[in-house]
């Protein structure tokens, strides 16, 4: 391990030769990557790449078969403060008697055991995370009547109101509308900045991401590629991911990777796996 | 006062032992039932919720053949029924049901088993409907500390544990990822339903017993949206229907047709029931559909 002087933070997420198996089959192979402070990180793929994977494995949810995650430099602790974790939507019936408000408080102390008591300043504090995310209209609604984007702003003032280091989203943009999946864009960007919050989100489409994503993690079968977007997402090294031609175009500002004509070359993935 | 009350309160009412213990004891198990109650409704185990109901019968019926209290029984035997489906696999949505009803079906064949030697045996005749229907009149003053014990250890998991429970029923990556222990958490809950459950079986009988847990919980569930102010509303709710119900039990002595009296769990159970209709009702549909396991209120 690596030591740097104080002024150099270590990365906030260091992912080592992870390599994930589960019920006989291989997840993810030898995934490396860093996440700097601050830096906003893409994480993209389609469905079933192993993004859910690899945020469960980084999360502490899963273990790696090998490798190691290091959080802020040190190995990962099962409860972590340093990381904020904001699931995909959570189903939850109408009935449910959780007020947004009470959603967020729980980000603060929901891991406590004991009767809840809170604070005035804790109450501020809720109150002003609200704020933050644009919730303050309906934090006294219940959550299982929110719309998916508020329920996201929700989940995120939740996630940030232990003051984490490192945000995680889990395709925080799916089923939303894109008007919403603006809004909670430029909401995780517009914060992360200002409270010097290193975000890693999740998605199968990276062009809502674009305008504010330092940094891609590209996730195909398993396979990771990272960079930034005009390293990552070329025709060449996206192909090699793949192990299959595909196409890299850009149309209007936005890019899309198509299937390229699949070439005659084999793809023996032994080789990986012997890492 | 006393004379205008007297076609309510018959005489006798306030005077009698039995209806002390059964205030005591009915007002307690109500209290317990409302604040379980409201995170089963929450969680959606209201189907595990009343299969342990019905798998306490064989520890019921059981206590009757070796002569100590069916609440000892019940206990028994909903505690060994809650660590099965845990093992079996609660845990996951899709395993819940399964795992509920695989241990339901066991636990019936000990049932009827335990009921048929019950009611061939002479001296425990009586034991089919005082497990099935419950007993509150007949209960012993000596098992109040008991049911005083119990009830504390239940009520006491539930609250202290509320926030990990509440954030581990919202959703268990959540909550894993925030470092609760949420298995140990669900253990310790499964700890109090199957507690619960045993009390309000002994109290308005195995079968009745789901009504005093989910019907004042999902009624208060539609009134308000806090979650620890459902379970007081639960809990006065449960408690008024329990209460009522054993005034009204003790009224119907002098009722048609046998002047034999009425049973409690009937009153308590059509109290619970017209609560949540009530409500239902006047809330409307507003705020969506209704939760799918209320029904079993009325069961």
């Amino acid at each position: 391990m690596e030591f740097q002087a104080d002024a150099d933070l270590p990365p906030i997420l260091t992912v080592e030769g992870v390599n994930v198996w589960l019920s006989g089959r291989q997840i993810l192979h030898d995934v490396n990557f860093r996440i700097e402070a601050g830096e906003f990180t893409g994480l993209i793929g389609s469905n079933g790449a192993g993004k859910t994977t690899l945020l469960r494995v980084i999360l502490g949810l899963e273990s790696p078969t090998s490798g190691r995650v290091l959080v802020g430099g040190r190995p990962r602790s099962p409860r972590n403060p340093l990381i904020g974790y904001v699931p995909q939507k959570i189903l939850l019936d109408p009935d449910m008697p959780l007020r947004a408000r009470d959603l967020v408080a729980l980000g603060l102390d929901g891991h406590r055991f004991g009767l809840p008591r809170r604070s005035t300043a804790q109450k501020v504090l809720i109150d002003e995370m609200i704020d933050a995310v644009d919730a303050t209209s309906f934090a006294d609604a219940r959550v299982g009547i929110l719309s998916g984007g508020e329920q996201q702003r929700v989940l995120i003032a939740h996630a940030l109101i232990s003051r984490p280091r490192l945000l995680l989203l889990d395709e925080p943009l799916a089923n939303l509308d894109i008007r919403s999946e603006q809004e909670v864009v430029e909401l995780v960007a517009r914060i992360a900045s200002e409270q010097q919050i290193a975000v890693l989100i999740s998605a199968h489409d990276m062009n809502p991401l674009l305008p504010v994503m330092d940094r891609v993690i590209y996730v195909a079968a398993g396979r990771v590629a990272s960079g930034t977007t005009e390293e990552v997402v070329t025709t060449e090294a996206l192909s090699e991911l793949y192990g299959h031609h595909v196409d890299v175009v850009q149309i209007n500002e936005r890019i899309l990777v198509v299937a390229g004509r699949e070439t005659a070359a084999h793809h023996d993935h032994s080789d990986s796996r012997a890492e | 006062m006393a004379g205008s009350l007297a076609p309510v309160f018959e005489p006798g009412f306030f005077s009698s032992s039995p209806v002390h213990v059964a205030l005591i004891v009915g007002g307690v198990v109500a209290i317990v039932s409302g604040v379980v109650g409201t995170f089963t409704v929450m969680r959606g185990q209201a189907f595990a919720g009343h299969s342990l109901a019905d798998i306490g019968t064989a520890g019921g019926s059981a206590a009757f053949l070796v002569g100590v209290s069916p609440l000892y029984g019940f206990v028994t035997m909903n505690l060994i029924a809650a660590g099965a489906m845990e093992l079996i696999g609660i845990r996951r949505p899709r395993g819940r049901d399964l795992a509920t009803g695989i241990v339901l079906g066991a636990a019936l064949g000990l049932a009827a088993l335990f009921l048929y030697l019950d009611t061939t045996h002479s001296s425990t005749t009586g034991a089919t409907i005082n497990v099935l229907f419950g007993s509150i009149f007949e209960f012993p003053s000596s098992l109040v500390p008991v049911i005083a014990t119990f009830s504390v250890v239940a009520t006491g998991i539930v609250l202290l544990s509320y926030r990990p429970l509440l954030l581990s029923s919202l959703s268990p990556d959540l909550a894993a990822a925030r470092g609760v222990p949420v298995r140990l958490v669900g253990i310790g809950y499964l700890v109090s339903l199957a507690v619960a459950v045993s009390l309000s079986a002994v109290t308005i009988g195995a079968i009745l017993s789901t009504a005093l847990l989910i019907g004042p919980a999902a009624a208060a569930l539609r009134i308000t949206k806090r979650a620890p102010l459902a379970m007081a509303i639960a809990a006065a709710a449960g408690v008024a229907a329990t209460w009522l119900g054993i005034l009204l039990a003790y009224d119907s002595y002098d009722w048609a047709p046998g002047h034999r009296g009425w049973p409690v769990s009937f009153f308590v159970v059509t109290l619970v029931f017209a609560f949540y209709l009530v409500i239902h009702m006047s809330i409307g549909r507003s705020h969506g559909h209704g939760h799918p396991s209320v029904g079993t209120g009325a069961a």
